[in-house]
Parts: C-alpha cells; structure tokens; sequence
C-alpha cells in the first residue's frame, strides 16, 4: 500500500506517494523542474544540482528536488503540510548560478553542435540562465574517447551529468565507461579506450543532455528543426519497438526512439537506430525480370503480364517475409485463395499452431518480466533477438529476479542459472520439486524460436506448456520477425510440410522473405525493397516500400497491434506493397474488394476483428499442443549475427561494420 | 590536477603470501555481495606492497573483488593517497603545504625537495631513490611544518633538518620519525605547562615514533634491496 502524504508546491496543495521525489511531486503538480543528471529511469544521481529548489522551513538552502523525497519532509510548526517553492528568489538565484557554473567550462560552439535545437543545455540556459559569464579564465580542454562506430564524443562539452555511465551499467549491463578523477578534473571515460560493446549504445546518443555524445553516422547531416517527424514502428526485431523517424525531403535522417512504457520503455537497439542508411542502399527501384538467366530493367506493364502468364494455371504458393506488414499479407492471402494456392509464414521452421493465439503471441505480455521473480530462458539469446526486451529481463534480474537458461551459454548481461542446453534439461525442469515455490511467485518462461523449429518443435512446445502449467508461469514467444504473429492472425498458415509445397509448386509469390533458400524449379515472384537473397533468387522482381515508406499493421511477439506510418516515398517505381498486390488482382481479373488502404483495413477488420484494436492485445490463451517425440539435439539459437538480420540491415554500411567489429572481436577473445 | 594511469605499467601484479591472508580477512569484514567495500584498503595493501598503484595491480584488485575494472579506476584516481606514477624507491616525500605549515615554512621544505629531489612534484630524482609532493593537511599542525614519509611524520622540521633525514635515507638508514626539535609529541615547544607531574614518567618515544622504531611497522619498498634493509635492522 502506498503512503499517500500532503504537499505544498508554489501555494498548489497536493496528495502524492510519499516515496516520491520532490521533482516527481512537482510534475505531479504540472510544475516544470529544469534538471539535467536526474531520469527517470535511471538511479539518482542529485550531482548537477540543477534541480534545486526551497523548502521552506528546513535548511536554509536550496534543496536537490530530485534527491529529496517526499516523505523526508517536515510539516510546519503548526502541523500544516511541507510546503516547496520553485519560483522564489533563492530558487531563481541558485538555477542562474548552477547554470553559470555549468557554462563555465562548456564551449560556445552551438552553430557547429549536432545537438543544436533539440539540447538541454540551450533550452534551460534560456529558461534559466543569465545572458553573461563572469568567467574570463581558460576552459578546459578534454581528449575526446573512441567509443566505437556509433557514438562520437566532444568531451569539452560534457556536464558530467554520468547518464551515459548510468546507462550503460545499469541498463546495458556493460562496464567499460566511468567517471574518474575528481573536480575540474572529473572526466567521463572508457576504462583504457576500450569501444563500447552493446546493442544497446546508441541510447546514450538520446541520454546526453548536452552535444558531448552524439551519433556518428548522423554527424553533420541535418539540424532537428529542418527534419520532418513521423512516430512510427519498428519492424527489426519483433517487439515492435516505437519510433520516431525524422526525414529530410526523402531521406530518413535518423531514427529515434518514443516512450511506450508497455514496450520499449524508451530505449531502442542499434539496428533500430542506425539502419536507415540501409534504406538507401540496394534498393528495388523498377520492375526487374529474369531472362537468359539475367535480371533485366523492365516497366510495370510488362511485369504484371508476366506475373499474370505464370500465375494463370499455374500451383502457386505464397510466402510472407519478415518484414511484411498484415495488410500486405492479407492481400496476398485473398489474391492466394482466389488462386487456390498455398501460403506459409513460418520460415524460420518454427513449430508454432495456429489452433489458439497463446500458442504463438505467448501467454504473457512483455511488462510481465518487470515483475517477474522467477524467469526461464529456452532456447533464445535474448541480448540478439531483441536487446531492449534483454534490458527488461536485466531490470528484473536487477530487482531480485532468478534467471534460468535452457540452451546455448552466452552473456546476457546478467547472471543466470545455467540449466542445460538440450531436451534432456527441459524434462529436469518439468520435474523438480521448485516449481511448487515458482507457483507462488510470478514467473515467465521465454521461449526462443531456436527451441522449437527442429522436427520435434511441437513436442518441446508441449513440454514447455506443462512447464508452464506445473510453476504456474506465463509464456513468451521471442519471435524474431516482425510479420509473423501478424500473418499468424490472419491465418497465413499451410498444413503440412511447405517446404514440400514450395517444391512441387510452379509460382512461388514471395512477399519480401529473403531468410530462406529456394531451391530451383518454380518460377519465382520477388516482391520485396531490397537486393538480397531474395532477389537474387527471383525470376521476377516487383519493387515495393520498405517500412518506413508504408502505412502498415504490425503485431508484435505478445500479441499487440499497432500501426506504422508512413515517413518518406519510396525510391522510383517502387509501389505500397498492398497496392501491388491489388493491381495484379486487377490483371488476372480477381479483382480484390478495395481500392484504398481504408477499404482494405475494414475487409481485414470484418474477418479479424481484434486487428481493429490498435495498440491493445487481444485475448491469448494457451490450448494444448500435440506430443512429438523429442530427439536428444542441443537447442541452437536462431540468430548468428545480431546486425544482419535482414535485407535492410544488410544492406546498412553502418551494420556491417558493427558485425565486422563483432566478429573480429570474437576471433580475439578465441585467440587468447 | 588530472590523474592517469602511468604510460610505463608492470606486466603482472600478485600479493604476496601474507598480504593476501590479510586481503581475505579484509573482505571477510563485509557482508556477502557487499565485498567491493574493501576496495579502499585492498588498493591500499596493494599500493604499500609497490610503492605505487600499477594498472596490473588496480585490475587484480578489481578481480578480488568481482567489480569491474572500471570502478576500481574511478576509486583509484579518485583519491590523491593513490600514487598512479612510480614513487622514490627509497622515499616519496609529502610535504604539507596547508596553512598551519605555510606559515611555519613549509614552503622552505618544498625548495629543498626541488633541489634535492626534483624540480617538479611527482618526479622521480635522477637515482630513483626519491619523490615528492605537496599534499594537503596532514593534521599534524602542532608540529609543523612537517612531511610524511611512508608511514610516517616527519615533524617540527626546518630546510637543514629534512635534508639530513633525506641524507640518512640516501644511506641506507631509516631516520627516527617523530618530532625532530625533542619534542616528545604535540606538547607546546616551551615545555609542558600543565600536568607536569608526569613528566618523570616519559618514555622514549610517543606511541606513533615507537610503532616505527621499536616494532618496524614502517614501509620499506621495493628499490631498498633486502639485503640493505637488513642491514638497516641491526642499526637501528
């Protein structure tokens, strides 16, 4: 239960939680607290003291808002509630001295600052600053630190506010930044030079209140208040992430991340943040078709005659890439059905029913694991599949959780139980005598994609629902694609084997799936962004959108829809994906009931009618799965190389160069 | 002033058998994953066992203790006690150079540790036997100006009197620290005004000297050979 406590702010009476802070209390208030160190979800710090405010009747000075709480304070002499101000002389008087201090070794470099227009520093100098220095000595001079390919530092302008530091042992759970040295001296550094080596950097590009840490790729290319914004969703890995997507003309100049408490918080990975110039590069800008076993430049008119020759009379079947948003998906479907073909959407292999929505968007909701005390990892490296879900997970372990893990060792930035790594370590946990205990706590067993796309994934998924059943834990699914609990709720499913299908077929309609290998003989319809596996294969290539260029559905691996904007055209003749889809309709005379993405949402509302619900998660339950016999193998996870994970990505210098570093990395730590 | 890590570093860093039973009890003190409190005096050990705080050293700390290196160089540099560079190998000299002390000369002690050492702070001499600094209060005001050597004060000095204790040093001898006006301890320099009926009982030397002299708990560092600091036993 909370304490509920009576408070005075600028003459405002208020009820909050005592265990808040006093800036807490203040926004509470609506009263704005200027504030650089403090973030809200990061420790305390209370060492820029910008945040100062008076309490009146305790000690004469002014107080750090962000260190004090609530119920630390004193009532008046006659009982009356603590009363705080943050409009008087003092406060007034102690923000223009902190903020002189602050500028006192800060550089007038603004015009040639990346941060310039959207940095803290500016904005609250404005707000509470004076308009002269008294300071007529030296500034310091800094080194400035390499801290990899991601984040470029101008030490001279570091307020050591050690956010950065903060975050990233905290949240990133890596080790190599610190602050040593003291005074003047403070400097913000990497232990010995060493480059930062998480998925998750990029977020102290967001954290720094000031220019000292910005984002290389993105040095010097644009100021915030030329970039056009657009909140959208990220399609890299499957949470779903939000995102914010700033364009200039046609470009995406950047991408960053939105709260979304119930998702990202507002943290986002790397390969969100720094991908855009994979959008860019190898992009599908016209039709493109194969002859004489050459692709050649082709014109719409002419591809959709072909798709429409090969697709008339021919076995068709359809598969949808990870990246697709539903609507395109449920295009193709209809377009499939009215064709009598086949359709599949699981290319990863794995084994995942369609019967009950639990069984592929999981049991539990990604805000489960904040609080989780017990947690089972199976078959998944979380840190790979989705880093910032990895971060939740740490969050967690931080606050008392036990980790288990199931499968390959790898460091997960926080402790673990190693269990086992094959089936034989599933039954052990079926068995033990600690799931009673588990039952009384809240728990959650995360299930990797590794773990069930072998032959035997029906069986392992079974176990792991008795699992589930016998600790009375909740069950995530750590999809790896964005499409798939998608197309997985509209159905884009085929019974059987459809590897088979895909073989014995004469069209292959491939919606942007660049992941798998088809082998030869059917004719192959690429539809897709980019020039990857996918194209390569293809015996007819439609150019299509990426995910920023395209209004779209997506649900992500807990079941929750949510919508993308478009930000920025695609390049040449490349088309909407859902509107591709619809002209061949047109051409093969199947014509499909909607001429615009509103029409096409409300078919798919009326047949899906959770879809409609943007943002919000549909019921899930878990039915049972059928036994398999499970053979004895190790689980292995599904991703090999965090940053190239996709066309897009792999299209991205940035990423490769990351994936490079990676790997290099890893030859050295084998070498020793 | 900015502190880094000394660019000429040692390969390796161990305690020595003893050091290491007393790291352990040391760690012992704290409760179970609170270990990295006993950061400071680990560093400390580490510190007094070479002369100065090596990169090897500060890491094998850290491991000790589980942290990551990182921490262990933030405390590090954070407190001047910590010598980065390599110190004297026979004694690193800190003079006081707070107020009591100022006004009683030290700046005086200063000049002749740039003559006799070198001419700046935290230098070694040209034999490597010396180095110096000048540290803030010591706490020793009733006897200054004073300097600290190793573990111990060096007080009531004067330009003539540090520049022979840095000659004994020079030769291989551990002059007796304490007061060097015979001052037993802090009493006032006139002689005692008060509870003289005492006096008969004094003893040679005050808690702090006799630590020194009588049970050898003073630092000696590596560049005094052992040898050397045997023989410096018998003399004393």
């Amino acid at each position: 239960m909370t304490d509920m406590k009576t408070i005075i702010i600028d003459n405002q009476e208020l009820e909050v939680d005592s265990a808040m802070t006093l800036l807490q209390a203040c926004e509470v208030a609506s009263i704005e607290v200027p504030r650089f160190c403090y973030h809200e979800r990061l420790s305390i710090a209370g060492n820029c003291r910008m945040c100062l405010v008076e309490v009146v009747g305790g000690p004469p000075k002014p107080t750090a808002s962000c260190a004090m709480q609530v119920r630390d304070l004193r009532p008046g002499p006659n009982g009356e509630p603590p009363m705080v101000k943050t409009k008087s002389e003092m406060v007034k008087k102690a923000r223009e001295g902190v903020m002189e201090f602050l500028l006192i070794n800060h550089p007038l470099d603004c015009p040639i600052c990346d941060q310039g227009g959207e940095c803290d520093l500016q904005d609250q100098a404005m707000a509470y600053g004076v308009d002269f220095s008294r300071f007529r000595e030296a500034k310091r001079a800094t080194e400035d630190l390499n801290l990899g390919p991601l984040v470029e530092t101008h030490m001279t302008r570091c307020i050591s506010c050690t956010r950065c530091v903060r975050f990233t042992t905290e949240v990133a759970g890596i080790t190599q930044m610190g602050q040593t040295g003291r005074g003047e001296d403070a400097e913000i550094t990497s232990y010995l030079g060493e480059t930062l080596n998480s998925n998750l950097q990029g977020n102290i590009i967001d954290l720094c209140p000031v220019g000292a840490l910005t984002s290389k790729p993105y040095s010097f290319t644009a100021r915030p208040w030329e970039l056009k914004k657009t909140e959208t969703i990220d399609v890299m890995d499957a949470m779903g992430s939000a995102i914010r997507v700033d364009t200039k003309g046609r470009e995406v100049m950047r991408i960053l991340p939105i709260n979304h408490d119930a998702v990202n918080e507002e943290w986002i990975s790397d390969k969100t943040r720094f991908v855009w110039d994979g959008l860019r590069r190898q992009r599908l800008d016209r039709p493109y078709l194969r002859e004489n076993g050459k692709l050649r430049e082709s014109t719409w008119p002419e591809a959709l005659q072909l798709a429409k020759s090969k697709l008339q009379g021919g076995k068709v079947f359809g598969l949808a890439g990870d990246l697709a948003s539903v609507e395109s998906i449920f295009a193709l479907k209809q377009l499939i059905v009215e064709l009598n073909g086949g359709f599949e959407c699981r290319l990863d292999g794995a084994k995942l029913p369609n019967d009950f929505r639990g069984a592929y968007a999981g049991t539990a909701v990604i805000e489960d694991l904040d609080e989780a005390e017990h947690i089972m990892i199976i078959g998944s490296n979380p840190r790979d599949e989705a880093p910032v879900l990895n971060a939740r997970i740490r969050k967690a372990w931080a606050g008392g959780a036990n980790i288990e893990l199931v499968g390959p060792a790898s460091d997960l930035t926080y402790d673990y139980e190693h269990v086992g790594k094959n089936r034989a370590a599933l039954t052990k946990l079926l068995k033990r005598p600690l799931n009673n205990k588990i039952k009384d706590k809240k728990s959650v067993i995360v299930v990797g994609i590794g773990a069930i796309n072998e032959e035997d994934g029906y069986g392992v998924l079974s176990l792991i629902s008795e699992i589930a059943d016998s600790s009375d834990s909740k069950i995530l699914i750590m999809h790896t694609a964005a499409s798939r609990v998608g197309a997985m709720d509209i159905g884009f499913v085929h019974d059987g084997d459809w590897i088979e299908a895909v073989k014995n077929s004469d069209v292959v309609y491939n919606l942007g799936a660049d992941e798998i290998n088809i082998e030869a003989g059917p004719f192959v319809i690429y539809q897709g962004s980019h020039g990857d596996c996918g194209a390569h294969r293809a015996d007819l290539i439609l150019p299509s959108a990426s995910y920023t260029e395209e209004s779209g559905l997506f649900v992500n691996l807990e079941g929750r829809v949510q919508l993308a904007h478009r930000a920025n055209f695609a390049p040449g003749d490349a088309k909407e994906n859902w509107a591709i889809l619809r002209a061949l309709s047109n051409e093969l005379d199947k014509k499909l009931p909607y001429d615009n993405l509103t029409e096409l949402r409300e078919a798919l509302f009326g047949k899906f009618d959770h879809l409609r619900h943007i943002g919000l998660i549909a019921d899930k339950s878990f039915g049972t799965v059928s036994k398999v016999k499970l053979n004895n193998n190790d689980f292995k996870n599904i991703i090999n190389d965090f940053y190239l994970t996709n066309p897009i990505a792999r299209a991205s210098e940035v990423m490769a160069e990351l994936s490079s570093g990676t790997r290099s990395k890893e030859i050295n730590v084998a070498a020793e | 002033m900015l502190r880094r890590l000394h660019h000429d570093q040692p390969d390796s860093f161990s305690f020595t058998k003893e050091n290491l039973t007393w790291a352990k009890n040391q760690i012992k003190k704290y409760p179970k994953g609170r270990e990295a409190s006993a950061i400071i005096p680990l560093l400390w050990r580490a510190q007094e066992q070479e002369g100065w705080l090596t990169r090897p050293a500060i890491e094998y700390v850290s491991q000790m203790l589980d942290m990551a290196f990182i921490r262990a160089l933030e405390v590090a540099s954070f407190y001047f006690m910590f010598q980065l560079q390599p110190v004297g190998g026979v004694a690193h000299v800190q003079v006081c150079g707070t107020t009591s002390c100022m006004i009683c000369g030290s700046e005086e002690l200063a000049e002749i540790c740039k003559k006799y050492i070198s001419p700046n702070q935290l230098e070694l001499s040209e034999n490597g036997k010396f180095s110096w600094e000048e540290v803030e209060c010591l706490g020793a005001c009733s006897n200054a100006p004073m300097v600290q050597i190793g573990k111990d004060y060096y007080e009531d000095l004067n330009p003539s009197k540090l520049l022979n204790i840095l000659e004994e040093f020079e030769n291989g001898r551990i002059p007796p620290p304490g007061p060097q006006n015979e001052r037993f301890a802090a009493e006032p320099a006139s002689g005692l005004t008060t509870l003289k009926e005492f006096k008969n009982e004094k003893l040679r030397n005050n808690a702090s000297v006799d630590l020194a002299v009588t049970l050898k708990d003073t630092v000696t560092w590596l560049g005094v050979s052992k040898s050397k600091s045997k023989s410096k036993k018998q003399e004393n």
